[in-house]
């Protein structure tokens, strides 16, 4: 399966005025057709900035400073701000955690998907009309041609971001990056919109990059997870394996401190401390500090990436060569 | 169910909102009055040193109950019973301070519930002053610094500002001013919501911690079941501003009766349970301005009947829980395969 988008290298920094900061740092990734990648992480492990450089949409003082971004096989990061545009919208779509600020107050509902769709499709008025009737239809909103006409304050949480949901796919885009898209829901309707993007990509093809906190959307409806921690990818792998059995002791760490709906202990796992912050980075692997299996050289070698069955873990403990010499 | 150590009761407690149009344009439109039922006839009791959690989603009325009973909104029916003592019944700030000294909140946000121009030691001192706990001075100071170290934090944090700490450290802080008077009972109103789940963790474990070692008995405001499942001995379930299902909270986890626990518990995402057929609940919360007739869940609920669209159901006890379904009542519940058994299987080791 050759990687529709595929990531490399990744890094991001943010200049300051005395110094560099290192926001994201030798990312990598492919995300196939038709397969959904969760990143996970806690606030400030750099998977938004990761979801934002893949939309061409960091701004001063963020740049990429190192590494490649391959859509189809081409080279998208180098692109200029109107050949970008043109994808965006177009082969690439955005889904964002609030729907209010995606959603111009101003326009109807209908306007706004018009107005996409016209932008990059070769549609008449009435066809991006009846177009757009039919997308509110598939994405569940009820009276859908009644609802062209509404304006986004006039529809609730649930139903706004189903609007955003149909604007992301009125183009058919090839990739869609959706950071935190049911964070700001409730469950019962989180559940409505998720079983909803897994649909239209299983019918349509579309990939899915999904930046989330939540171990259980990553559960829910993603095919493979990218752990994310102080700005690097400390675990990739499919995701019934990664949650059933972590080689990362971050993951390990992250999942035990999630409390069980069925099972009740005294006490939740915990990690202890906080992650390091941007202007404090840690030497050797950024985990170590917090790591209850830390060796001598995790303090001071950064681990690779060692690929482990499916998985590639960041860890010196996944080191093949460590292990047999153990 | 009237126990002896019952610290809260609260007994059909009812919360309106006025949400009219001004008078003019009442009378220019000839629009009527509107009313935002929040909290309708809400009855439950609280064991001392227990937890005691309201679930249900955004507009249920769950806060505003935490809010009711914290004093920062007055009920619009109903009491509330607070060591014996009716504490919707104040009139004054001043009649209310004995209790309130025995009953504290911890907010949702941890950056907005503290004060960014006050130093950590006064508002940690605060309740201890307001209160007339003790008088300014190296023993008040001491009394703060050891707030802190119950909490996790450093006494030296006292002359910090609350934009020093990390989200989590805030909590702390909030943990600490609402212990600063002693208090018997602390309102937690979605305690770890705007925390990473490390860090909730770390919260949880101190919450817990805290109970046992001092005996609080916690209101648990939350939306995240598995927080309640952890934290909780008693829990309500509510919809549209009624509780719909409450009792022994590891049995309605376990065993849930009515159709909105059962729908809301498939609906959790769950990262140890991947990919489980679950049911869905459709459609969404409707208005608390136009509640429906009868039972308020019957529009969305897979067992309505006619009846339950005219009549509203009263709560009946099964077991360790009370039910408010006529489907339950009518034993027309179908049986439910245990929630525990679509637990993830931990596939072998192919390596």
């Amino acid at each position: 399966m050759s990687a529709l988008l595929s990531v490399q290298g990744l890094r991001v920094e943010i200049a300051q005025r005395h110094r560099v900061l290192t926001a994201v740092d030798d990312v990598s990734f492919d995300i196939a057709a038709g397969e959904i990648l969760g990143v996970v992480g806690e606030s400030g492990a750099g998977k938004s900035v990761t979801g934002t450089a893949v939309l061409g949409l960091l701004e001063r003082p963020a740049y990429q400073a190192a590494g490649r971004i391959l859509f189809d096989g081409r080279r998208i990061d180098t692109l200029d701000e109107d050949a970008m545009r043109a994808l965006r919208g177009r082969e690439i779509a955005a889904v964002f955690q609030d729907p209010l600020t995606s959603l111009d107050p101003l326009m109807t509902i209908g306007d706004q998907l018009v107005e996409t769709m016209r932008t990059h499709l070769d549609l008449t008025q009435a066809e991006a009309v009846e177009r757009a009737a039919r997308l509110l239809a598939e994405v569940g909103i009820p009276a859908p041609r009644e609802r062209l006409a509404s304006y986004p304050h006039e529809m609730s949480g649930g139903m706004r971001q189903r609007v955003v949901l149909a604007l992301a796919f009125c183009c058919e885009p090839r990739l869609i990056i959706a950071d935190e898209p049911t964070t700001a829901l409730d469950v019962s309707i989180q559940a409505q919109i998720l079983d909803l993007l897994r649909a239209m990509c299983r019918e349509r093809g579309t990939a899915v990059m999904l930046v989330t906190h939540d171990m259980g959307v990553i559960a829910e409806v993603t095919d493979h997870v990218a752990v994310m921690y102080a700005g690097r990818l400390v675990e990739v792998g499919p995701t019934r394996r990664l949650l059933a059995a972590a080689a990362h002791p971050y993951t390990r760490g992250l999942m035990a401190s999630i409390p069980d709906m069925y099972r009740r202990d005294e006490e939740l796992m915990q990690i202890p401390g906080s992650m390091p912050r941007l202007d404090a980075p840690v030497p050797g692997c950024a985990f170590h500090p917090r790591c209850p299996q830390a060796l001598a050289r995790c303090a001071g070698e950064r681990p690779p990436s060692f690929t482990t069955g499916a998985s590639q873990v960041a860890c010196w403990l996944a080191d093949p060569a460590g292990r047999s010499a153990a | 169910m009237v126990a002896k150590d019952t610290i809260l009761s609260v007994d059909r407690l009812t919360v309106r909102f006025d949400a009219s149009p001004p008078l003019l344009k009442r009378l220019v439109t000839g629009a009527g009055r509107r009313t935002v039922h929040a909290v309708e006839e809400v009855d439950f009791e609280v064991a001392r040193g227990s937890t005691f959690a309201l679930v249900g989603e955004s507009g249920c009325g769950k806060s505003t109950i935490a809010r009711t009973i914290a004093g920062i909104q007055a009920p619009t029916g109903g009491s509330i019973s607070f060591m014996g003592v009716d504490i919707a019944g104040f009139r004054t700030r001043h009649a209310a301070m004995p209790y309130r000294r025995n009953l504290q909140m911890i907010f949702q946000d941890p950056y907005a519930s503290l004060n960014p121009r006050w130093r950590i030691g006064r508002i940690v001192a605060e309740p201890i002053l307001t209160h007339g706990l003790m008088k300014p001075g190296a023993a008040l100071k001491a009394r703060v610094a050891e707030l802190l170290e119950t909490v996790g934090l450093s006494p030296g944090d006292t002359a910090k500002f609350p934009h020093q700490f990390s989200g989590g450290q805030r909590q702390r802080i909030s943990i600490a001013r609402a212990l600063a008077s002693n208090p018997a009972f602390v309102v937690c109103d979605e305690p770890t919501s705007a925390l990473d789940v490390s860090v909730q963790a770390q919260i949880l474990n101190l919450m817990k911690r805290l109970q046992r070692e001092r005996g609080l008995t916690y209101l648990l405001i939350s939306h995240n079941l598995a927080v309640v499942a952890h934290m909780a001995d008693a829990m309500g379930v509510m919809y549209l501003g009624r509780l719909v299902e409450q009792g022994n909270a590891a049995q309605i986890l376990a065993r849930p009766l009515h159709p909105y626990t059962r729908l809301l518990l498939d609906t959790v995402p769950n990262p140890r349970a991947p990919n489980r057929a679950r049911a869905r609940l459709s459609g969404e919360v409707p208005s608390p301005l136009a509640p429906p007739s009868g039972c308020a869940f019957h529009p969305r609920c897979p067992l309505a009947n006619a009846r339950c669209a005219r009549e509203r159901p009263q709560p009946i006890r099964v077991e360790a829980a009370l039910v408010a379904c006529h489907a339950v009542e009518e034993g027309r519940l179908p049986s439910r395969p245990r929630a525990n058994e679509n637990c993830l299987a931990i596939p072998g080791d192919a390596a």
